[in-house]
């Protein structure tokens, strides 16, 4: 038997049956389930690892249950299992034990947002005080794109980043109690060395995805009107520069007084 | 300085890892929990790397494969050594990829001159990358295989050969190795080639939840066990001292209770130590 052929029946057999394996005087030893259950251990553990907010949620014999489930469905690809699970998400929202939990895929996505800021490159963000002094034709033809690390969302339906918050938090404390139950937004993001969160709202989150598409901040500004008559831009893009929530640009940002020396 | 005894090192005891005195301390980390863009692992380990030697121990190489090193793991492997300038270098004689797909474990394989061909290939493969040897561990078993051409003992110093590289030998598998499939520990442990000998590895391991004392699972969630010591201790007598780890990656204690066992290690090695001085 040749090396590659004896890992493709080792391989089929760790995630299937013995019975009909070329490998069957192997997989029959009761040694082989060591490999079967450190495989499958591994993965969940990764797994349990980088959805605390949903394995709080759901308990830990259902989020193993689910994550055995996924596993065989959604093998690593990589042998960094920190990056392990993206696809948990998506899995939950078509998981039919799931169907009673319409926001779990939803607390899902926000424990891989944070599992991507923890991992994503380090840089340095855009000082809050970096725009001052702009004129406004200037600041609204700026473009800022946002932070290595930022991931955001926002819902509609549900308070799902307060869902998020309080059970990646501490899973002791009733994680669904007194939780007033309307949409909400969140933009996760490492702009240093520790991952914050800052609620956003909808005008906030359609803000940012026009920043990342390359809109200028004036046209930034009007897609964000457009979800929100009310928005107010200058208290948002304080608060997101405040955050860090932008890159530094590899151009220093022109300022009028500069334009004129030149 | 001369590496002594190391442990391996886990993000809860990066403070106390960090903090403690110098003189001869290492520690060994799985690269692939590194092998990240940014962020606080990678600053974590920067700061441990100031003040300790630090040892890359991967485990997804994946080199007892019929395929060659993945080239992006391969790569990201090659900037960790570039910034952390490992005092040791190591990987597993397993697998644990194929197809496309990861299997977290180290998988056995039947020690054919074919696999032989495969894994010097990839071992060539990986220092050439790298640019320097590394050491290659035995593995555990758990089950017998058919279609073994050459003893492990043999397959190891052949790879050692043909590559250059050097070998990892754990105490620990020898024992459980032994154990599962009813060979001689002893025995394997004094026909081990000493001069290939880079670094030893020490760990703990339990006995099987379903099958008992029938089988043992290199589980490094235990002390040493008192039999894996006198194994090192014969070992290091033979040999004498190399470099040590204690591994532990399950039901992880308190940093001074891995340092109480890595002060036995010492205690073995240091001895010899002086008079190889």
């Amino acid at each position: 038997m040749t090396l590659a052929s004896f890992q493709a029946a080792f391989a089929a057999a760790v995630h299937g049956s013995a019975a009909e394996s070329p490998l069957a005087r192997l997989v029959r030893q009761p040694g082989f389930a060591v490999y079967r259950n450190t495989v499958v251990k591994a993965c969940v553990d990764a797994l349990r690892a980088s959805y605390p907010a949903v394995a709080a949620l759901v308990g830990e014999e259902w989020f193993r249950a689910a994550a055995a489930v996924f596993v065989r469905a959604h093998p690593p690809r990589v042998p960094m299992l920190v990056e392990y699970g993206a696809e948990l998400a998506d899995f939950l929202r078509a998981f039919p034990p799931a169907a009673e939990l319409p926001y779990l895929a939803h607390v899902a996505r926000l424990d891989r947002f944070w599992t991507e800021a923890h991992l994503a490159a380090d840089e340095p963000p855009l000082r809050a005080g970096a725009l001052a002094g702009l004129a406004p034709e200037a600041l609204a033809a700026t473009r800022l794109r946002p932070h290595a690390s930022a991931r955001w969302a926002w819902f509609d339906a549900a308070p799902i980043a307060t869902l998020w918050q309080r059970n990646r938090r501490s899973a002791a404390e009733d994680g669904c109690a007194d939780i007033e139950w309307r949409g909400e937004g969140v933009l996760v993001l490492r702009p240093h060395a520790e991952v914050i969160d800052v609620a956003l709202d909808a005008a906030g989150a359609a803000f940012l995805d026009a920043c990342r598409d390359g809109a200028t901040l004036g046209e930034a500004g009007m897609v964000a009107l457009a979800v929100r008559s009310d928005a107010d831009l200058c208290a948002l893009l304080a608060s997101l520069l405040e955050a860090g929530a932008f890159a530094s640009p590899e151009e220093p940002i022109r300022h009028p007084s500069q334009e004129r020396e030149r | 300085m001369k590496l002594s005894a190391g442990v391996g090192l886990k993000p809860e005891h990066f403070d106390a890892a960090h903090a403690a005195p110098a003189g001869g301390l290492w520690f060994e980390v799985h690269p692939e929990n590194y092998m990240v863009a940014g962020g606080p692992r990678l600053a974590w380990l920067d700061a441990i790397r100031a003040r300790h030697p630090v040892s890359l121990h991967g485990v997804g190489m994946s080199l007892a494969s019929a395929a060659p090193p993945e080239a992006r793991h391969l790569e990201r492997l090659r900037a960790l050594v570039d910034r952390f300038e490992p005092a040791l270098v190591s990987e597993h004689l397993a697998w644990s990829s194929w197809g496309g797909v990861c299997y977290p474990d180290l998988l056995p394989f039947p020690r054919t001159r074919e696999a032989l061909d495969h894994i010097a290939s990839n071992v060539s493969r990986v220092q050439d990358v790298l640019a320097r040897p590394i050491a290659i561990e035995n593995p555990s078993h758990y089950v017998h295989i058919d279609g073994h051409d050459l003893p492990e003992i043999d397959f190891l110093a052949a790879l050692c050969r043909r590559t250059g590289c050097s070998l990892l030998l754990d105490v620990n598998n020898v024992f459980v190795g032994a154990h599962n499939l009813g060979y001689d520990a002893a025995a394997y442990v004094d026909a081990f080639p000493g001069d290939l000998v880079t670094e030893i590895h020490l760990a703990g391991h339990r006995v099987d939840a379903a099958l008992g004392n029938a089988l043992l699972v290199d589980s490094h969630d235990a002390p040493v066990d008192p039999a894996v010591w006198a194994l090192f201790e014969r070992l290091v007598a033979r040999i004498g001292p190399r470099p040590t780890l204690i591994e532990r990656d399950g039901s992880l204690p308190d940093f001074a209770t891995l340092m109480a066992e890595r002060s036995r290690a010492l205690a073995v090695l240091e001895p010899r130590m002086r008079r190889a001085a």
